[in-house]
Formats: structure tokens, sequence, C-alpha cells
């Protein structure tokens, strides 16, 4: 359920919070949509668009820091090996 | 008055032209029909064979290579709205049926032409049409020979239908049942521009995009693998259903599993970010000038490199071959590794949210 | 596309699937709820990088699946009436009622209409004001608030000819219902990334404290899939049944307070039947009084006789996770695309259809 698309805010526009509104940008397509939900919303930020409106404003310092946590885990667990026991993917458990 | 006084003059309402909007009586055969084809259809059209103003055109036996075999096809368009980014219906009626005769190996030669027209259709419209699909035959290098017109009430038609025909003369072989384990499979291009154009303007759902609808004709990507000398083996354009759709049709009737790569695939990327938006798949897109071509392995590069020097195809590209396994299906690897068996498409993609 | 592209990545894709293979000792069944997630699932072809003990069952999370027949029935019968236009997602055209669908309809005559959001069909509705202009509010978490942001525009704007007809589900009541069944396989949950953006998964939290069940709130992409299923498997592989958050870059555990509330403002909970599942307590939203006005149940009060479904459609037990769809004895047979016998063969998220789709017979 729920398809959701991140996109780049554009602009914004509209005093009301529950009517602001601005143009997102779609990795080369762009489509108005509506930021009732997320009106502190400024050009140039990330959201999550489902329906024509934002749900989100996607937290970029938070998404590279997983994603380098992440790739970082996986990187010290070479195939073959078992998994260093101090990668954060292993924090709560030792064992392979 | 002045009126009075002056002769007597049957002011006849038929204007001089063929006015602003299509009416019922443009379409009755008599001096309105007469109007719209010398002021809309002859001057894009003329030649001699249409010239002669026959119900019928007579093709010169001189035209075609002796013994040479004939393709022909039909198609009617409809779409909507009439015009949309890259192209319109007109541009659509003249290649879909040229292609389908490049589909066959044969050069394009003569069309036939039917309009359905809905009554109120701003002339000027019909003239925008009507000189794309003079443009569009000029590049293909047809001549549309033979036409007629019929005009439908108010709300009957989308503004207007468009039945082509075409005749061409057969210059290679190619069939369905010439695909051979181990032959290349290729893509003349990026995918799915043309169904994403048309959504970019459908009511309710548009979007600002650069996309424009890709459609051309492809005889000459076809002529450029003939000089090249590739023993092409099949052809197939990706209209409706896009490459999946193809693939699979082909797989069917020749019985033969098709093993292709989700990451040499090329589509663009708005086409790709217009997909994601839609929750829609740009293997099942449709095409209106792209096709993919079976072809030996051996020869493939070749292919491609003279795929590459016409425009239409400059983003030709091998995305895999058929296997020697017997089978049915398609088999797409895809691009995080994974494996996945594309299906025929079930009735019209529709855009979802969920 | 930045923030998409970047949990595509091959390498990653396969690194995540050979610690999902080293951290799974044991065989686990585990749940994803979304339709969205089965579909992703498929589609990249993941369910072959995992381990052969570990089973994916696929939840109830298709909004078109689950709305009842009997609702696309009434949605039908609207439809049919002289002046209405009305206006659907895409994915609700082809799902069947009893009989027939949203596009049968608009083959009889009927003025369907494809809308991508919501307030399209409030626009729709401010340019034609003589016609009634009825939208087809279906969805989960995700849907009500864009779903409720239509409700109240059209109140703001006294729009007298824009009714809503709501088939509004939850899931925290359908995964009780799941594990409350005494044939649950189900030892963990990949949560709705996009459900818990609006709702947050504090609910979750209840749920796995009670059923002592592993929880983890994931993304839709590739790389969020399977690091959420590696989470899983870490927490039952250590006896652990937390909720875990994933899908960080997006879900926050209190959810988007905002949007949270126009949806409490529109909505109320109530229950609601849920296709092949029959009746769930406290499951699904409906309008509450002040925005009564605009149910297109009261507007139009279409009886509708309900028609037994197809006996061979196993689709209930598919829904709760109980089959697959390929082990129901219709699939790929008396049941495809083209003739289905239940919702989830239609729908594109259904797991019938994504089943069939990526050739998973």
């Amino acid at each position: 359920m729920c398809l959701a698309i991140p996109g780049k805010v554009l602009s914004v526009e509209g005093e009301q919070p529950a009517l602001r509104r601005g143009r997102v940008d779609f990795g080369g397509i762009r489509k108005e949509i509506r930021f009732a939900f997320t009106p502190e919303v400024q050009p140039g930020n990330y959201v999550l668009v489902h329906a024509g409106f934002a749900l989100r404003i996607i937290d970029e310092a938070e998404a590279e820091r997983s994603q380098a946590a992440l790739e970082e885990a996986l990187a010290e667990w070479t195939p073959g090996d078992s998994p260093a026991s101090n990668s954060s993917l292993d924090a709560q458990d030792g064992s392979p | 008055m002045a009126a009075a006084d002056s002769e007597f003059v049957l002011h006849c309402p038929v204007p001089a032209d063929p006015g602003d909007r299509i009416v019922l009586a443009h379409g009755g055969g008599g001096k309105l029909s007469q109007r719209l084809f010398e002021h809309v259809f002859h001057p894009a059209f003329s030649n001699p064979l249409l010239d002669q103003r026959h119900d019928g055109a007579v093709l010169p036996a001189a035209a075609f290579q002796a013994l040479a075999d004939l393709a022909f096809s039909t198609d009617s368009y409809v779409v909507k709205p009439l015009v949309f980014p890259g192209g319109n219906i007109g541009d659509l009626a003249v290649h879909g049926t040229v292609n389908d005769l490049a589909m066959c190996g044969a050069r394009p030669m003569y069309l036939s032409c039917a309009f359905i027209l809905e009554e109120g259709l701003p002339v000027a419209t019909l003239r925008a049409v009507v000189e794309s699909m003079r443009r569009a035959a000029e590049r293909a290098q047809v001549l549309l020979v033979t036409g007629d017109t019929k005009v439908v009430d108010y709300g009957k038609a989308d503004g207007m239908f468009i039945t082509t025909a075409g005749v061409g003369q057969v210059c290679h072989p190619v069939a369905a049942s010439r695909i051979q384990p181990g032959d290349a499979i290729v893509v003349s291009g990026d995918l799915g521009a043309h169904g994403m154009a048309i959504l970019s303007v459908r009511e309710g759902l548009e979007f600002e995009s650069p996309i424009v609808s890709d459609t051309a004709p492809l005889w000459p990507c076809v002529e450029a693998l003939l000089k090249a000398h590739i023993d092409v083996h099949c052809l197939r354009d990706l209209t409706r259903g896009g490459l999946s759709s193809a693939l699979n049709e082909l797989a069917q009737t020749r019985g033969l599993i098709f093993q292709i790569e989700e990451s040499l695939i090329p589509v663009t990327g708005p086409v790709r970010s217009a997909c994601e938006l839609f929750g829609l798949d740009p293997l099942y897109v449709a095409n209106e000038g792209r096709f993919v071509a079976f072809l030996p392995a051996a020869e493939a590069q070749k292919a491609v490199d003279a795929l590459k020097s016409l425009d239409v195809s400059q983003q030709a590209t091998i995305i895999g071959f058929v296997s020697d396994e017997p089978g049915h299906s398609v088999h797409l690897r895809t691009a995080t590794g994974g494996l996945r068996i594309l299906q025929m498409l079930s009735g019209e993609q529709l855009p979802r949210i969920c | 596309m930045k923030l998409l592209t970047d949990y595509r990545k091959t390498s990653t894709v396969a690194q995540l699937a050979r610690a999902i293979q080293c951290a799974a000792t044991r065989p686990w069944t585990l749940m994803e709820i979304c339709g969205g997630q089965t579909h992703s699932i498929l589609k990249f072809g993941l369910d072959q990088m995992l381990p052969p003990g570990l089973t994916l069952v696929h939840g109830p999370g298709c909004p078109v699946c689950v709305t009842p027949a009997e609702l696309i029935d009434k949605a039908i019968a609207i439809a049919l009436q002289p002046r209405v236009i009305f206006c659907s997602f895409g994915d609700m055209l082809r799902v069947p009622g009893s009989k027939h669908s949203l596009l049968d309809a608009k083959a009889s005559g009927a003025d369907v209409r494809v809308v991508y959001s919501p307030l399209d069909a409030v626009k729709l509705a401010r340019e034609n004001p003589q016609r009634e202009v009825v939208f087809f509010a279906v969805g989960f978490e995700t849907t009500a608030p864009a779903n409720a942001m239509a409700a109240w525009q059209a109140s703001q704007d006294k729009l007298s000819n824009f009714s809503l007809l709501v088939a509004q589900m939850l899931v925290p009541p359908a995964m009780r219902q799941i594990l409350s069944s005494p044939n649950c396989r189900v030892q963990g949950f990949l949560a709705p990334g996009h459900v818990c953006t609006v709702e947050g998964y504090v609910e979750y939290e209840r749920l796995a404290a009670s059923f002592h069940v592993p929880i983890v709130v994931t993304g839709f992409e590739p790389v969020d899939l399977l690091e959420g299923i590696l989470m899983v498997v870490r927490q039952l592989e250590s006896g652990r049944a937390d909720v875990e958050n994933q899908y960080v870059r997006v879900v926050r555990r209190e959810g988007n307070p905002a949007a949270r509330a126009v949806v409490q403002e529109v909505f109320e909970v109530s229950d609601r039947h849920w296709r092949g599942v029959g009746l769930i307590p406290s499951s699904g939203l409906r309008l509450r009084e002040a925005y009564r006005h605009l149910d297109a149940e009261l507007r139009f009060p279409a009886a509708v006789t309900p028609a037994p479904r197809s006996e061979l459609c196993l689709v209930g037990l598919v829904l709760q996770g109980l089959m697959k769809p390929s082990e129901c004895p219709a699939f790929g047979k008396s049941c495809t695309p083209d003739q289905p016998l239940g919702a989830p063969m239609v729908s594109s998220e259904g797991a019938c259809s994504a089943y069939y789709l990526y050739g998973r017979g």
C-alpha cells in the first residue's frame, strides 16, 4: 500500500499552513504538491510525497548517517568471514 | 434599398473556405467535402496518384521490384488528447503504419488514410494534424494516395479518429520463426517516452516534464541494419504493452526463453521518475518509435553501431540473448541482481497510489 | 533519483543478502504487512536472495484488496447514477465487486475518472457545479490525511456537490487479528514504513509487547527491505521482541502530528469489514458527525445485495498470511489477472497479482 516517492522542493507558497503548496521536482518531472502536513518545508528540502501531499520532510542527515553506518557495517564484514562482532549490525547479537 | 434594386442572387451559405469548425456536411460528399479536400488535404498530400481524385489508387507496377513480396498493414489511431508533447495523432497515424511495414522488413511506399472527424472540431486542429502527417509522410518517404473523410455527431469521436493502411515492398525476410537460440536481443532506444508524454497531459494527472513522445518512422533504422549486411531475424515495434508484452508474444510464438538484463535496458531519468511517481513499470509503457531486433550474436555489435548512426536509434543497445532452453517466457535479471519472469500486461496500466 | 537509487545499490543488496544468510540459523516466517513491500520484494527478486528456511508471507496491506465487494458494488451503483462523476485512484478501477468493476461501469456509460490526488476530485467538483462528484476514499493510514484534507477543503469551500465513499482501513487491528489466530505462523513483522510515517509506531510497541513478536518499521527500497528483514531475523535469533525503526530517514516514533490532527478532525474510528477476512472491530475510519454530510453512502442510498463470492478463491487465507498465493488451487488456473476470482489477483498490490506478474507460480 501507499506508494510514496521522494522529491525536492522547488518553491513554497501560501500563507495559511493548511493551504501551503509548491512545486516539487521528482528526478526531472515536476508537480504541484500540497504541504499541509509539512508547513515548515523550505525550498531545497526533500519530501516524501503520497497522493499529492508531502507526508514528511526527509531527514537527509539521518539518511546519510544511517546509510553510511549500514555500508560501514557491511564492508567490515567480508564474505566467508563471520561478522566482526563490533559492527553496528552485531550490536545486539554477537553470533553470526 | 440597394439590395432591392440589384439583380436577385441566391446567397449560398457555403463559404469559400471550409469554415472554422467541422460540420456534418464536410463528410457529405458535396461542396463542403470538396472544399475540405481542396483547402486542407490536397495542398498537403498532392501527388499524381492522389490528384486523380478517384476513390482508389492504381499503384504502378514499375514502382516495385519484379516478384518482390509486398507487405500490407492497417491500423486505427485514437489518442486523447489529440496533441501531446512531441507529436499529435497525425504523426502517430503515419509512423504507426509505416513502422508496421518496416517491422515486416518492408520499405513503406504507399498509404491510404481515412478520417473520422467529430462535428465541431476546429478546422485549425485538422490543419495542424494534416501538416504533421505531411511532414511525417515526407520523412518516411511514403505517398498518401487515397483517402476518405466522414463526419460524426458532436461528442462521438474524441475530436478525430484516423485509420491508415500501407503497402510496402519486402526487402529482407523477418519472422518470429527465424529467431534462433543464441540470437542477440537489441532495443533501438530508450523506452517509455511516448506513454509518459501522453500521461503528462492527461486530465487529472498532469505534470511538467521534459518528456516528449518518441514517435518516429523506423524504416531508416531497418534500412541501416540491412545496409550493414546484418541478417536480421525478427523485428517488433514496442507499441501498446511495451517491451515486456512484445517479448512475451514472441517468446510464446517461438517457444523459446529470452534472457534480458534490466540494467542494460535504456530508460531516461525523467521517464523513470514519472513511472515511480505513478507506480508504473517502464517495461510495459507504450512507445511509438522503438523496436526490438533479434539477430545473430556475432553481428550484434555491428548492428548496434549501425543503429547508433541514426538520431532515432542513438541509444540502441543489446539487452540480452535468446536462451537455448525450451520454454515460452522472458526472464529478467533485475538491476539488484534478482530474477523475475516478465508477464504480458493485463489490460491498460493504470496509475496507482497504493 | 536521489534517495531512491542509493537504496537500490547492487553491492549493498548482495552484502545484505549474505548477512541475512549468515544471521538466520533457524527457519523463520516473517510477514510484510504492506502490499507495496510485497511488490518491491518480488519486483526486485529479493525473495530469491533469502536463505531457504526464511519464509516471507504477505500481509493484508493492500487497500483495494481488502475493500469489501459490497462497497465496490455500491461505488458502481453510485457511478452509474446520472450527473455523477466518480473519481478514484487508478488501482481501484479493475477490482471486481461481487460481479463487476468500476471499469465495467465505465464501459456501461458511467463517468469514472482516475485522479492522482483526492484534491483533484475536489477541484472537479468546483469546476462542475451542476454535477455530483464522488471520491472513492480508499486507503490505510498513509492515505487518510490526504482523504481527510479533501473532506476538510470541500467543507471549507461549502461545496454541496462533493462527497466521499469511505473505505479507510487501519493496520494495527488487522495485525492483532492475525496474531490472535490459533493458526498464526508469523514470527516477526516488517511494519509498513509509510503508514508509520503518518501514525508513528507507539501502537506497534503495544503489539510487540503483548504478542512477544519483533516488529521492524521498514522502507520500500531493496536495501530498506533487506535491512528490515535482517533486523527482524537478528531479533528472532536473540529472542527479542522489540519495535525497531529501519526507516529512520522518514519515520518518527510519534509520526506526523500535523497529518494526524487532520485525520482526527475529519474521521473517527469505526468497525470495518475486510474483504475475505470479515468484520474487524475498530479497524477503520468513518466521517465524523460534522463531516457526515459529505458521506456518499448517505447521499446516494443505493441498495446493493451482497452476492456470494467464489468458493474457489481463498483470499481470506492469503490476506492473513495463512497461505501463499501459489498454494491456492485456483492460482493461475481459474484465477488470473484477466479473469480474477478475488481482488488480490487484480490489484497492482495484491499478493496474488504480484506472484502472477513476477512469475512466482
